[in-house]
This record gives C-alpha cells, structure tokens and sequence, in this order.
C-alpha cells in the first residue's frame, strides 16, 4: 500500500496534551559496561526491557546469574515453535485444499481459494503470534521479533494472504538477533513485503517505486538525525526500484521468485551519498546478483548502523536522544554494529550490559506499549490460559488479548502503516502518544476485567489470581512487606510512605490500625486455604490492593 | 503549569468538546438508544450518607440504659458512665448519650437523631475483616458474597454502568467514596459502582488541586504525562471539581477531626448539585480494647473523643446543610462492624461483641430510640453479648425502601431476601408505612427462670411473624414460630433439654416492631 496516500486518509486522531515543556535530567553515561550491583532492582528492569514483565519466578531465575550470563541468556534464541494451527471451520467452497486440513493441523502449506477461510486464518495467526508472546522463553525474541515487525513493519490486510504473513513473521524470528544484511536480502525477497509494498508488480516497463523508497527511508538510511531530509536523493529511490525489477511472487508455491524478462538491465547510477556508485545491469538470471551488490553499496554508508541504532535505543531505553546520548551511545554502538559485519547480537549485548542501559535515570521511563502492559498482565500475574493443546479455547484467550491491545491502538500484523507505531517514531511524544483520553480508559478497564470477573469465551474463563500472585512474594503475611513487594514488583517508581501506609491501613487492614489484623487474615486463610469466609477475606482485600495498583499511573511505566 | 492554564494553551479549540468533561471518546451522544434504557432510575434527589465507624464501636458506653443501670454498671464497673452523668433525651427516658455527645443530644432534642437499639445480625463474627465484609456485602453471616449492598442498589438503579454513563439523566458518580479507595459497600455484581480515585489522597487534591511531586527524571516525566491523562480521563473529575467549586462558603466545622472533613465535603457536593445517591465517609480507631476511658474519670479519654468528634462533625454537618438550604434531602447513618462485650476487661477496655446502636441523622429522621435499652443479664460474664434486636439489613432495607424510594417488590433482588420495614425515616416522599412502636411487653415467657421448658406467649398485629431463640453470643438456636400470622396472642413451646443453663433471648418480629424477652434456664 502507498503509505502516502494512506497517510492523508487517516482519521484525525485525538490530540494528546504536550508535556514535552517538562524540563528532565538526561544522562552522560555510556557504553561502558556497567559494574554495580546486580539486583532484584536491575533484573527487574532488564527484563521488563528484553522480555514481557518481569515475572516473578524469571527475577528468581535470574539472581543466580552475573549480568552477563543473564545477557547472554536472555540474547539465546530458543527452537522454532510449532505453526499456527486450523481453530476455525474447514470451508464450503467446493474444491478448496483447506478442506483437507484436519482440524488442529496447520495450515501453512495449504493455499486457499476462499476469502473467509484466509481471514480466518489471518485470526489464526495473530492468536498464535500473541500465545507465543504470552508463553514466551527466558529470552529477549519475543520483544525483538515486535521491534522487527514495528521496523520492518507490515499489514495482513494488505498481504491478502495469510500464508505470506505468516512467512514474513518467521523471517523475523529467524533473523531477529542474526546478520542485519542478510535480513534485509530476506526481508526484500519475503512474499509479503513484495506484496505489501508492490515489489511483485515492479517491472522494468512499469517500475514500482515504492519498496525502493522505503527500503532506505525506513529499513536501512532512515532521513537522518531528527526525521530532516533523507541524504538521498529521489533518483536514489528511482534507480534502487530498477534494481529490484523483476523480483515477483509465485503465488502457487508461495515463494519468491527473479523474472529476469521483467528485469531492468540497465546500469543503475546512484548519486554522491553512495559515492556515485553504478549497480551494472545484468540480464538473465544474472539479474538477482545486483539486490545483492546495492545491499553492499547501502551498509557501506555510516547511516544504516545509525539508524538502527537509534531505533534500538528508542525500543530497550528511552525516546529521547540528546546530543549527548548520540555521541555517548548511539555512535560507538553504530561502530560495533558495523565492526561486526552487522551481526545485530553484539549490538544488543552493548546496550543491554552498559552503564547507559542501567543508569537510574533510564530505568521506569518507558511507557508500556499496549502489547506489552497485556502481555506482562498476563505473564506477571501468572494469568493461566487453556493449554496449547486446547487449541480452540487457547486461541479464543490469546484473541482477546489481541483484540484488547488492538482497542488501544497497537493490533499485531496491522501497524497504522509501513513506518510501524508512531510511538517510536513520532516526535515530541513518541511514547505518549500511547495513552490518551480514550486508550487509558481502555487499559482500565482491561485490568478491572482480569481483576475482577475476568473474560470468559467458550465456558473457560481466564483472570488474575491475587492469592497466588501474593503467595509468590516473600513475605505475604506482613502488610509491609507485601506492599513493598508488590510494588517492587509491579511498578519501577516507588510510592511515598504515606501512600503506602494509607493503602494498608484503608485496604488491607480495613481502616484498623494494627498490622496483626491482616498477618492474622493471611495465617487464617493458609492454615484452611479451603474455609471460604477465611479466603474471601483475603481475596477481597488483595483485589482491592492490585487494582489499586494497576489504576496508578505507576502501572503504566516499565 | 496549572492543569487550567493547560487547557486554556494546548488544546486544540476543535477537540474541547470532546475532552471538557473528561471522557472524551467515551461521551455518549444524549440520543443515544442507551438512554432510553437508563432513563428510568427511582425519582428522587434523597442522598444517603453512610459513616464507617471502623474497629467496633462501643455502643453500650455510646447510648446509655438509664432503665437498666445497675446491670449495665454491673457489668463495667470500670469504665462506666456516672448515672448522673447521662445525657437525656426529650421523651425516652430509659434511654440516655455518653457526655461526650452534647451535640448529638442537641440534634436529637431538636428532632434530627434516631437510635436504633442493639443491631446485629444472627451467628455475630467477631473478626473485624469478616465482620466488615458482612456489614458491607449485607449477607447472611455464613454467605459469602462478593458484591455490597450499595453496589447492588446502584446496579438496580443504574444497570449496565459503566457502560453508557455518565449521560444526561445521571451525569454525576454514583456513589462517592470520601478520602479512602471504594469499598466492598459499593461494590456492584461485575463493577465497583463507587468513583475510583487515582491515589489515596487524591480525592482531597482533586477538590484543591494539590498534586504529588514526580521525580525529575525521564520516568517523572512520563509520569507526569500519564498522571495528566488519567485527571482528565478520569471520568467525573471535572464534574465533582465543578460541583465543589458551587459551594464557596460553608459553615464552621470542628478543626482536627477528619470525619468533620469528610462530611464537610459531602455537604459542599451535595449543595454543588452532584445527582450522586450514596455518599460514604470513614472515622476510625474504635477497636478500644483498653483504656478506653481516662482511669480517674470515665467521662473522658479515647471513647469519649471519638464519641464527641463523631457528635460534634455530625452537628456540623446538619448545620452546614440547613445553611446552605439541602437538609431536607439528606439522611446519614452510622454503622461499625459490631459493638462490644457486655462485660468490660480489666485492661480498662471492651472485647470485640455483636450488636450495637445505629444512630441516624438528618432532617427527615424519625427523631426516636428504636427498640429497648439492651437486653443485660443482671450479672454479665465474659462472653455475654448485646441479644440484636434490629438485623442490621432492616435497617439498610428500610433506608432503601422509605428514603431511596426503592419499591417494596424489588427490594429483596437488593438485599438478597426479605426484611422487616422500620419507619426510620419521615417517608412522605417515597410513600407512607405506619409506625407502631408498642411500649408493652409484647412477648413474654412462663415460667422463667424455668428448667427444661416453658411457654413463650406473643401478640402479633398480624402479617409477618418470626420468633427467635438466641443464646448470649447472639447465635439463632432456633425459629419456633414463623408465619403470616393473623392478630392475636399466639402460645408456643420452648424445649431446653439440650441446652445448658443460662441466658437465652427469645426475639419477635412483626413488621416493624420487635422485642427481645430474656429467658433464664435453670438447674
């Protein structure tokens, strides 16, 4: 889709109130890597980063680890998971091949004729890609593979097919801490970016100028520092889209395929930003060859690490850049990129063991993309779904979280367009554009929903379990230490004396003044966790603290 | 920046109307086919204002026997109030206030105090939390029940909310929590129809515009942004600041007493024009179980201040809204999770009991004393409780039905079954039950003290009749007589064989009237 012409047809969003006149203390630190204390306080803030939430049994995990090994570990990408399988009814339409898929299977290598059956197959898949998400490994794929999708971002609706969405997806999984070059030679030549931007319609009589664009102005160049003006120029756009003639889909087999009758075989000049490099034009199958020699050409600039680099930044820190984050991080982190043939792990593995990454001042500043206040809900609490296994009712539970994220603003597989999530792009707010007038509200009631009744689909009901959630802190039994852990837990900044003494005193102790009257509540209930007057008493109190909680501003800060 | 200023400089003219009361996306247009089922709740500006006394309030050094002084002094020789000490009330002579409740006195004199002697309910629990959650979810002391009775009085009033409100018809909370986060009392069957506030102080800074400080840092930044939002999200923010903002001038309230705060705040709403039903507000520390009066002279110390703050910010409160020309619109009630022991501990303080006083107030309130002075054996032991008279959902379901105007035939989807109706208030706006108090013994036993059996004799007026049997801890033993019964004098049996000797109450009902006959078993 011409995001173009997309962007002028959006709606008029809500304006949110402009704050960026706060005056904040930013930091000098840099790549240095860091050598403090390696607490609950870091772990819980690298993970809140790298995965979805920092549960609580992944902090314990983890404070048997050095930083380093908690790095390492968390930068090992875990087996490929199982596809995404049939939930839906096999189709009407005589003759269609989905009719053969049992029920439970995947559907992946099928092709179908019929629209309904494909849309249902594109739930299938966003379901899947939210369970994968939820259930997630000790490892920062999860958190990357939505970076890369936010990057290299594109639309089901647009693909039509939701075996090319489902393709696109696995080459982020399969690249997202590889080689950066080759990813961008995969993401190219993936199906559904070919159609999504149009390459499998650029020819050499009619050629597409759209993924030629994008391929620098969002993937690899960017428009320089603060958004200004690309360094290149629009014949660079003209000319990489000859480059890429010919490059099509084979709509049977779902691959991608070089048409070299539909290849532009003549010389391709790029202006003084590429040092004026020529891309000789080659005819047959020779053709393909020159994707590979304008890649080249691309990583030999400076501004692809750059780039990378400071979407990176904008993804694990924070929004802001200032002079002196670009020269302290961005910069010697774009050198190691580029020192390292592009491999996107020793980048991370910068970042995430610096001085920079833990300093105080960069910790609990980000603001919780919707996919990830629900997901870490989810994973923090310790929300049980239907099992894998259960497929039926697993995907109607990860659907809704889906759908939840999707009411406020962030719906996977359909970012607004091809620039990915104006959050982490769009200045002054970038995050905060995420919550507005009508998204907070949504995130409210999300968590009163799993807090209270909870969401049922099918007769499985799925909501948060205080008890259990208060049974994995330390010491549940003192009103204290329970609030501060849970606080610890769930939130990065702390709250004042007096707000937590006036939680206790007005929740758990229920207006009285000695903190025995809830240790006596809690003993009460684990010595007869089956007495459902002692459990009430407890239940009540701690739904009322948590959604306390989950309503403060706090909640909403990682 | 002040959050006015803000608005006057940032926001876009175009999206004011959307966001200026605050919820945005989420305002319903007033044709919207939802009004059409939400239009319907009860006529009527009554407000209710529901006053926690958390711990446990001592009831039997609050409302005082004059007619049973030995017993009661008996009973707490160490703390007791002098007899001549007593404050009077015009009328009802057997009964009398702490000293400490010279405003109340005066309020009841002036007609605007009822008492509601001995409220409890049957199988008391004396564990503050369960005892609370009974109190406020209004169940039988064995259910238990996730939702409160105000909750479900909104629910039935304002079904389906949140979704659709606020609108035209009710624009306003439904029910407003004053300084504390909602509680169990509000809570409706799916939601909690109170109003949230977004921090426990916050309710205050929303009527003063006081905020927290953020750290300055890039976290108290987003901090700070996020904050922002959810003031102007929160859903009637602008619509409480507005109403406060009505009412610039009160009278003087009592200084250093939090409960004068709280209801100062409610009478500032309920003048602004909040159409809010519900008001609750909370005082605590009542959970006395020592020193609760000064050793040298039981007239003062813990008690008695807390006594007098309630007294004097109750006379406060009634005065402000006879100034400000709404006293006839609001009826407040007192309630505390139970009352305390007969018998007082030698640590010069009482023991966690059952049934208590219930003291209402307001302009419309039947200025009366409910009831009997309690029930006290002659010699009181450790574990003797108050007998109830009233159960504490009589008094709930009588508010509902005679002063929220709730009809009589939905009142039992509320208050989960059916209960006797008190003329606890001049119901002249709802409609008329008559009050027919009876000084007489109505129920009565023979013999007694008796050894395994005797005969309890009762007059009904007819309709509706329950006899109870109770022991000392306030547990029903049994219910040997319940019926739609016609008038008369009714006989019936009471076979002790297997109870041990002592105290038991036998307890009528009918209607609106009850009475409490002490029976002793015998060796």
């Amino acid at each position: 889709m011409d995001r173009r012409a997309f962007l002028q047809s959006r709606k008029k969003k809500i304006a949110a109130p402009d704050v960026s006149s706060f005056k904040v203390a930013r930091t000098t630190s840099g790549l240095t890597p860091y050598n403090g204390t390696f607490g609950t306080n870091e772990i819980i803030h690298l993970l809140k980063r790298t995965m979805f939430g920092a549960a609580k049994a992944d902090v314990d995990y983890f404070k048997t680890k050095t930083l380093s090994q908690a790095v390492n570990e968390l930068l090992t990408i875990p087996s490929t998971p199982a596809s995404p399988v049939k939930n839906y009814a096999s189709s009407v339409t005589a003759g269609d091949p989905d009719m053969a898929i049992v029920a439970g299977s995947t559907w992946i290598n099928t092709n179908t004729t019929d629209g309904g059956i494909d849309s249902q197959r594109v739930s299938s898949f966003k379901s899947w890609w939210m369970g994968l998400m939820i259930n997630q490994n000790r490892s920062i794929l999860e958190k990357m593979v939505l970076f890369w999708h936010n990057h290299f971002a594109t639309e089901t609706n647009d693909i039509g097919r939701a075996i090319w969405s489902y393709q696109n997806n696995t080459i982020l999984r399969k690249n997202a801490v590889g080689n950066f070059k080759q990813f961008v030679k995969d993401i190219t030549l993936d199906t559904g970016m070919l159609r999504y931007l149009n390459g499998y319609l650029n020819t050499n009589t009619a050629p597409d100028e759209n993924y030629g664009r994008e391929m620098q102005e969002l993937f690899t160049i960017g428009k320089g520092i603060d958004n200004g003006s690309p360094p290149y120029s629009e014949n660079d756009v003209k000319a990489a889209a000859k480059v890429l003639t010919g490059w099509t889909i084979n709509n049977t087999t779902n691959t991608s395929i070089f048409n070299s009758a539909k290849h532009d075989i003549t010389n391709k000049q790029f202006s003084s930003f590429y040092n004026n490099t020529i891309i000789t034009g080659r005819s047959g199958a020779a053709g393909a060859n020159e994707l590979d020699d304008m890649i080249n050409m691309i990583f030999a600039t400076n501004e692809t690490a750059l780039f990378l680099c400071r979407k990176i930044y904008r993804w694990f820190v924070y929004y802001d850049i200032d002079a002196t984050t670009e020269a302290n991080v961005i910069t010697p982190l774009a050198q190691v990129f580029r020192s390292n043939n592009y491999e996107i792990k020793p980048v991370l593995d910068a970042l995430l063991k610096s001085e920079h990454f833990f300093d105080t001042l960069n910790q609990g500043c980000q603001i919780k993309s919707p996919v990830d206040a629900n997901v870490s809900l989810c994973r923090e609490f310790g929300v049980v779904f239907p099992l894998t296994s259960d497929y039926v009712n697993a995907y109607y539970m990860w659907d809704y979280i889906r759908s939840q994220s999707s009411n406020m603003q962030q719906n996977i597989g359909d970012p607004p367009d091809v620039a990915g999530w104006k959050p982490y792009y769009q200045a002054p707010q970038f995050y905060e554009i995420w919550i507005n007038s009508d998204t907070l509200p949504k995130r409210n009631q999300f968590t009163d929903t799993l807090a209270n009744n909870g969401f049922t689909r099918n007769g499985k009901n799925i909501k948060i379990d205080f008890i259990a959630f208060a049974k994995t802190m330390p010491n549940p039994g003192d009103p204290n230490e329970l609030i501060n852990d849970s606080i610890t837990y769930l939130f990065r900044l702390p709250l004042t004396q007096t707000s937590k003494n006036q939680l206790k005193t007005d929740i758990l102790l229920s207006g009285q003044t000695q903190d025995h009257y809830w240790t006596d509540a809690w003993v009460a209930y684990i010595a007869n966790p089956n007495d459902t007057v002692n459990a009430t008493i407890v239940k009540n109190r701690l739904h009322d603290l948590y959604q306390y909680l989950m309503r403060l501003a706090e909640y909403q800060l990682a | 920046m002040k959050r006015r200023d803000f608005f006057r400089t940032t926001i876009p003219a175009t999206v004011l109307p959307a966001v200026i009361n605050g919820f945005s996306l989420k305002s319903f247009a007033e044709d919207s086919p939802l009004h059409a089922l939400l239009a319907n709740a009860t006529d009527t500006d009554h407000v209710l204002v529901i006053v926690q006394l958390s711990g446990g309030n001592d009831g039997l050094n609050m409302v005082l026997p004059r007619d049973n002084y030995s017993a009661y002094f008996n009973a707490r020789t160490n703390i007791a109030i002098p007899e001549a000490k007593i404050l009077a009330l015009n009328k009802f002579n057997n009964t009398g206030l702490n000293p400490a409740m010279r405003s109340m006195q005066t309020l009841f004199n002036d007609g605007k105090l009822g008492i509601v002697q001995a409220v409890g309910y049957p199988q008391p629990n004396f564990s503050h939390f369960r005892a609370t959650d009974i109190w406020m979810s209004a169940t039988d002391s064995a259910q238990v029940l996730t939702s409160g009775w105000g909750g479900r009085y909104l629910n039935y009033e304002y079904p389906n909310f949140p979704n659709g409100y606020p609108n035209s018809s009710m624009p306003d909370p439904l029910g407003i929590q004053i300084g504390s986060v909602t509680s169990l009392t509000f809570q409706g069957p799916a939601v909690n129809m109170g109003m949230s506030i977004s921090n426990p102080t916050s309710f205050y800074n929303l009527l003063n515009g006081v905020e927290d400080p953020a750290p300055n840092t890039p976290a108290g930044k987003e901090l700070k942004y996020v904050r922002l939002v959810s003031k102007q999200t929160q859903q009637y923010a602008t619509v409480v600041k507005n109403a406060a903002a009505n009412v610039p001038v009160q009278g003087s309230y009592p200084a250093n007493n939090s409960l004068a705060d709280q209801l100062k705040i409610v009478a500032r709403l309920v003048k602004g024009g909040l159409k809010t039903r519900l008001y609750m507000v909370s005082y605590g520390g009542f959970d006395t179980h020592s020193l609760q009066v000064n050793p040298n002279d039981t007239t003062i110390g813990t008690h008695a201040n807390l006594l007098k703050n309630i007294s004097d910010a109750i006379k406060a409160f009634q005065d402000d809204l006879k100034n400000l020309g709404v006293e006839e619109r609001v009826v407040g009630m007192t309630f505390s999770e139970f009352g305390r022991r007969i018998k007082s501990n030698s640590s010069g303080g009482t023991d966690h009991g059952a049934a208590a006083p219930m003291i209402l107030f307001g302009k419309n309130v039947t200025p009366a004393v409910w009831g009997n002075s309690p029930a006290l054996p002659a010699n009181a032991t450790v574990n003797d409780n108050i007998p109830m008279q009233y159960d504490f959902r009589s008094v709930y379901a009588s508010l509902l039905e005679n002063w929220l105007c709730v009809k009589n035939s939905d009142l039992q989807t509320i208050m989960l079954k059916n209960f006797q109706n008190i003329p606890l208030v001049n119901s002249a706006s709802c409609k008329n039950v008559n009050p027919n108090t009876s000084g007489t013994n109505l129920i009565t036993n023979y013999p007694n003290p008796f050894t395994s059996s005797t005969t309890i004799s009762f007059k009904t007026e007819g309709g509706h009749t329950l006899i109870q049997i109770m022991d000392t801890l306030g547990r029903v033993l049994s219910t040997p007589f319940e019926q739609e019964a016609l008038p008369g004098t009714y006989y019936i049996t009471f076979n002790s064989d297997a109870l041990p000797s002592g105290v038991y109450y036998a307890r009528l009902q009918n209607g609106a009237i009850q009475q409490v006959r002490i029976m002793m078993k015998a060796k």
